[in-house]
C-alpha cells in the first residue's frame, strides 16, 4: 500500500510540473500522516448502515471519515450551494442526485473536481454506459463517481391481486400488460372486482414517472433546449396517467409527502406502486413485518428498461484533501461494495460487474421475486437519458398538475396548460 | 423594550450645557460640583446601555433588510454569481399570477384563521374571568398549544385530517358524511390549515384578553348586575369598551402573523412548498421559500420578501389609521 500511495503522489506531482499550473492545492498527506475526510450525503446511501466507512478506517490506518446524512434531498442540495458558493463548510465528499448531475456538469464545473486527475480517474470505465457520461462535462471532465442506480418495476400486491381475480405470478402478469394501455386495462379489471377501498395504483404522479422513465428524450433535447411542450412522449405520459385518475384506477396519494401514502403500503390503499429498486427498502419499512410474503415484483409493461432516480458522489474543488477523497470514492463505488449495499438496503448497483453480480439476487419479503434479475434486465435495456439542469422544477409541475387531475381539480387540458405557465414563469 | 425606555430616560433629567438653569431648581447647583466625568458618564452610559440592542439590530435587523432589497435588483441563481437586472424582478412578480393566488390565499386563510381564533378567545378569556373551580389549571391548560411546536402539531394534524385513516373523516363518517380529501381540496385544505393556527394561538389571544379584562373595574360589573344586566349583557357593555385597545393589539399582531404563515402550510403539505397541487394553499411565505429554496431563484426570492416587508407595513399603518379614527371618535 504505502508503495502504491508514493507511486501515485509522484505521478501527481509530475503531472503538476508538466502542466505548470500554480495550483494553491496543499502538498497531498505523506502515507501515514492521520486525515480526515468529511463525507456529507443524503437520504440512505447505505454506507454507514453497511458499515463500509468503519471497514476502510480499518484498511486504511491515518484515516478517519466524518459522515453526516441530511435526510431530505430538497434540503440538502440547497444548503450544499450556498457552501460551495460561500466556498467554505463543505465536505471532502458529497452526494449529488440525478436531477441535480446536469445541472452542476453545465453550471458548476469549476466547483468540483475533475475526478480525471485524481486516483478516481480508473474507476469512471467501470460503469454502464450512460452512468458516467451524464456526470461528464462537455470538455471531458468527470465531475462525480456514481454510487446507485433506479431500474424499473412494478411492485404489487399479490394478495389484492388475487381477490381480485388476476394472476399473482411476475411472467403470467407481465403477459397481461404488453404496454401502458394494457396496465390500465388490467386496472379496469381489478377495479370492478377489487376489495373495498383498494385502487389499482398509488398515484397518477408515480405512474407518470414510471411512463417516462423509460423515455430517451425528456424534457431537454440533445442540444440542451427545453422541448417537454413538444416532446409528444411527455404528453402521451401525462395523459395516460391523467386517464388513469380520472378512471378512478389510482388512490390520489401524493407520493412522499402524504402521510395517508406511507400509510398505503400497509393499508392496502393501493395494489401496485412503480417500483425503482430503491423503492424495495422503502416498501419493506412502510408495509412493516406484516407485509411480507404480500408484495412482489415485476417487470414494466412489455419488458420495458428504465431508470428513476440514483445518485453520484463528487469531490468539491475546495476540498484539502482530494486525493484521499477520490481514493475513498473510488473504494466506496467498487463493484464488491456495491454488491454489499445491494444486499442490505437494496440500492441498485451502476457498476457492470456488480450488476452482473447480483443479477441472481432473490428477496423473501416478495415472495422471492428475482429481483436481481428484473432490475438488471430493467437497467441494461434502458436508455441514454438526456438530463437537463430544470429537470426537477418540470417534474414537479407535471406531478402536481396530475395531483390536481385526480383529485378532481382540473381537466387533464386545464392542468396541463397550467403547468405549461408553471415552467414557464419558473424557467424562463 | 422596557429596559431601553427606562436607561433612556435620565438624560431628560439632566439640562444641556449652556441651557438656562430654571430659578426655583436647588438641585443643579448641586450637580455642578460632581466631577466633569460624572456628568460625561451621565450623559453617555444609557447610550452605552441601549448599544447593544442597536448593535444587534443593525447585524441582524437593518443589514440584512437593505441586503435582501440589493439582492432584489439581481438576477441570483443559487450556486452562481449576481447579476443587476434592475428591478425585472418585481416586473416578474406583478404580472406573475402565482404571486397573486399566493396573496389571495395568505388573505383567506388569514381570515379564516384570525377571525374565528379572536372570537373563540375572546369567549374563553369572559369566561376564565369568572370565578371557576380549577381557574388556574384552565388557564395554563389554555396556554399549551401555544407551548408546542409547530412542527409537532402540525404533523399531528396532517394524520387528523387524514383522507383514509383521519380521526376527523372518522367522526364525519360515524354521522354519514362522506369521507373528505382534506389536503387535496381547495377551502377544505385551507379549513385544516386555519384549524391549527387557531389551535395554536387562541389561547394565547385568550390569555391576553383575560389580562385586559382584569384591569377593567369591577365596580362595572357589579353596577351592571345591579342594573339586571346578564353577563352577555356584562359582555358587551361592559367588556368590550374596556378591552378595545387589548383588542386592537391582538389584531394588529394576529394580522402580521398571519401574513407571515409558513410553517404550517408547509408541514401540512410534507415539506414541499408547492402549498397543494393547484397552490390551493401557497401563501406569500411559502412562494418566497420555494423561489429561494426549491426553484434557487434567491433574486426573486429577495423580492417576495420585500414586497411582504411593504405589505405588512401597509397593514400596520392601516390598523394605526383605523384605530385612531375609533379613539377620536
Amino acid at each position: 500500500m504505502p508503495i502504491r500511495r508514493t507511486a501515485t503522489a509522484a505521478l501527481l506531482a509530475g503531472s503538476l510540473a508538466l502542466t505548470a499550473c500554480g495550483s494553491s492545492d496543499p502538498a497531498p498527506a505523506a502515507p501515514g500522516t492521520p486525515t480526515e475526510i468529511s463525507v456529507s450525503l443524503f437520504g440512505t446511501f447505505g454506507y454507514d448502515e453497511v458499515g463500509l466507512f468503519k471497514e476502510y478506517e480499518a484498511a486504511n490506518p491515518g484515516i478517519t471519515i466524518r459522515y453526516e446524512s441530511t435526510q431530505g434531498e430538497d434540503k440538502y442540495w440547497p444548503a450544499l450551494q450556498t457552501r460551495l458558493a460561500s466556498g467554505s463548510g463543505v465536505a471532502d465528499v458529497q452526494g449529488i442526485e440525478v436531477a441535480r448531475i446536469a445541472d452542476v456538469v453545465q453550471n458548476q464545473a469549476d466547483l468540483w473536481t475533475d475526478l480525471r486527475d485524481t486516483p478516481a480517474n480508473d474507476a469512471v470505465g467501470r460503469y454502464i454506459d450512460w452512468k458516467e457520461k451524464a456526470a461528464t462535462t462537455p470538455d471531458g471532465a468527470v465531475l462525480g463517481l456514481g454510487t446507485d442506480i433506479g431500474p424499473m418495476g412494478i411492485c404489487y400486491r399479490s394478495d389484492l391481486l388475487q381477490q381480485a381475480g388476476l394472476p399473482t405470478d411476475p411472467a403470467q402478469l407481465s403477459a397481461q400488460m404488453p404496454d401502458w394501455n394494457g396496465f390500465l386495462a388490467l386496472g379496469e379489471k381489478f377495479q370492478a372486482a377489487a376489495p373495498a377501498g383498494a385502487a389499482w395504483h398509488d398515484s397518477a404522479g408515480g405512474l407518470y414517472n414510471a411512463i417516462i422513465s423509460t423515455q430517451q428524450q425528456i424534457y431537454y433535447d440533445a442540444s440542451g433546449n427545453l422541448v417537454y411542450a413538444s416532446n409528444p412522449a411527455v404528453r402521451q405520459a401525462f395523459d395516460t396517467a391523467a386517464k388513469a385518475g380520472q378512471a378512478g384506477l389510482t388512490a390520489k396519494l401524493e407520493q412522499f409527502l402524504d402521510p395517508g401514502w406511507d400509510q398505503g403500503f400497509g393499508s392496502g390503499r393501493f395494489a401496485t406502486i412503480a417500483c425503482p429498486s430503491w423503492m424495495i427498502g422503502y416498501i419493506k419499512g412502510k408495509a412493516g413485518e406484516a407485509g411480507a410474503g404480500k408484495w412482489n415484483v415485476t417487470s414494466l409493461p412489455g419488458g420495458a428498461g428504465g431508470n428513476w432516480g440514483g445518485s453520484y458522489m463528487g469531490i468539491p474543488a475546495s476540498s484539502p484533501h482530494k486525493e484521499e477523497a477520490a481514493k475513498l470514492i473510488t473504494w466506496l463505488t467498487a463493484p464488491e461494495q456495491q454488491a454489499k449495499v445491494f444486499a442490505k438496503v437494496g440500492n441498485f448497483p451502476s457498476t457492470t460487474q456488480a450488476i452482473t453480480e447480483v443479477s441472481g439476487a432473490t428477496d423473501p419479503y416478495f415472495n422471492g421475486a428475482p429481483i436481481g434479475q428484473i432490475f438488471s434486465k430493467s437497467a441494461t435495456s434502458a436508455p441514454v437519458q438526456i438530463l437537463g439542469p430544470q429537470d426537477g422544477v418540470v417534474k414537479n409541475a407535471m406531478t402536481q398538475a396530475l395531483l390536481a387531475v385526480e383529485t378532481g381539480g382540473a381537466t387533464p387540458d386545464v392542468a396541463w396548460a397550467d403547468a405549461g405557465k408553471k415552467i414557464d414563469n419558473q424557467v424562463g | 423594550m422596557l429596559i431601553e425606555t427606562r436607561a433612556a430616560a435620565p438624560p431628560l433629567d439632566v439640562p444641556a450645557a449652556g441651557e438656562p438653569l430654571p430659578p426655583a431648581a436647588g438641585a443643579p447647583r448641586r450637580r455642578s460640583w460632581r466631577s466633569r466625568l460624572h456628568a460625561a458618564e451621565a450623559r453617555t452610559a444609557p447610550y452605552a446601555y441601549v448599544a447593544p440592542f442597536f448593535a444587534i439590530f443593525l447585524a441582524f435587523g437593518l443589514f440584512p433588510l437593505i441586503y435582501t432589497a440589493w439582492i432584489s435588483l439581481h438576477r441570483y441563481r443559487l450556486g452562481s454569481r449576481m447579476s443587476w437586472i434592475g428591478l425585472d424582478n418585481y416586473v416578474w412578480l406583478f404580472s406573475n399570477p402565482s404571486f397573486y393566488n399566493a396573496l389571495w390565499k395568505t388573505i383567506t386563510i388569514g381570515v379564516l384563521s384570525t377571525v374565528p381564533q379572536l372570537a373563540i378567545a375572546l369567549g374563553l378569556a369572559h369566561l376564565l374571568n369568572y370565578k371557576l373551580r380549577g381557574r388556574t389549571f384552565l388557564r395554563v391548560a389554555m396556554l399549551m398549544p401555544y407551548a408546542t411546536s409547530v412542527a409537532a402539531a402540525t404533523l399531528v394534524f396532517a394524520l387528523i385530517f387524514g383522507r383514509d385513516a383521519g380521526l376527523v373523516n372518522g367522526l364525519l363518517g360515524a354521522v354519514g358524511i362522506d369521507p373528505v380529501d382534506w389536503r387535496n381540496g381547495d377551502w377544505t385544505a385551507q379549513i385544516a390549515i386555519s384549524v391549527i393556527v387557531i389551535w395554536r394561538w387562541t389561547g394565547y389571544n385568550a390569555l391576553i384578553y383575560l389580562a385586559g379584562m382584569q384591569s377593567i373595574p369591577a365596580d362595572l360589573y357589579k353596577a351592571a348586575a345591579m342594573d339586571g344586566a346578564n353577563r352577555w349583557q356584562q359582555f358587551l357593555h361592559v367588556t368590550l369598551p374596556g378591552l378595545r385597545p387589548t383588542i386592537l393589539f391582538t389584531i394588529v399582531v394576529s394580522t402580521i402573523g398571519a401574513s407571515q404563515l409558513f410553517g404550517e402550510p408547509l408541514l401540512f403539505g410534507g415539506g414541499q412548498a408547492n402549498g397543494g397541487p393547484a397552490n390551493q394553499y401557497q401563501t406569500l411565505g411559502l412562494f418566497m421559500y420555494q423561489q429561494g429554496w426549491q426553484f434557487g431563484q434567491l433574486g426573486r426570492a429577495a423580492t417576495v420578501a420585500w414586497v411582504m416587508f411593504l405589505l405588512i407595513i401597509a397593514l400596520v399603518l392601516l390598523n394605526a389609521w383605523v384605530a385612531r379614527r375609533r379613539t377620536e371618535r
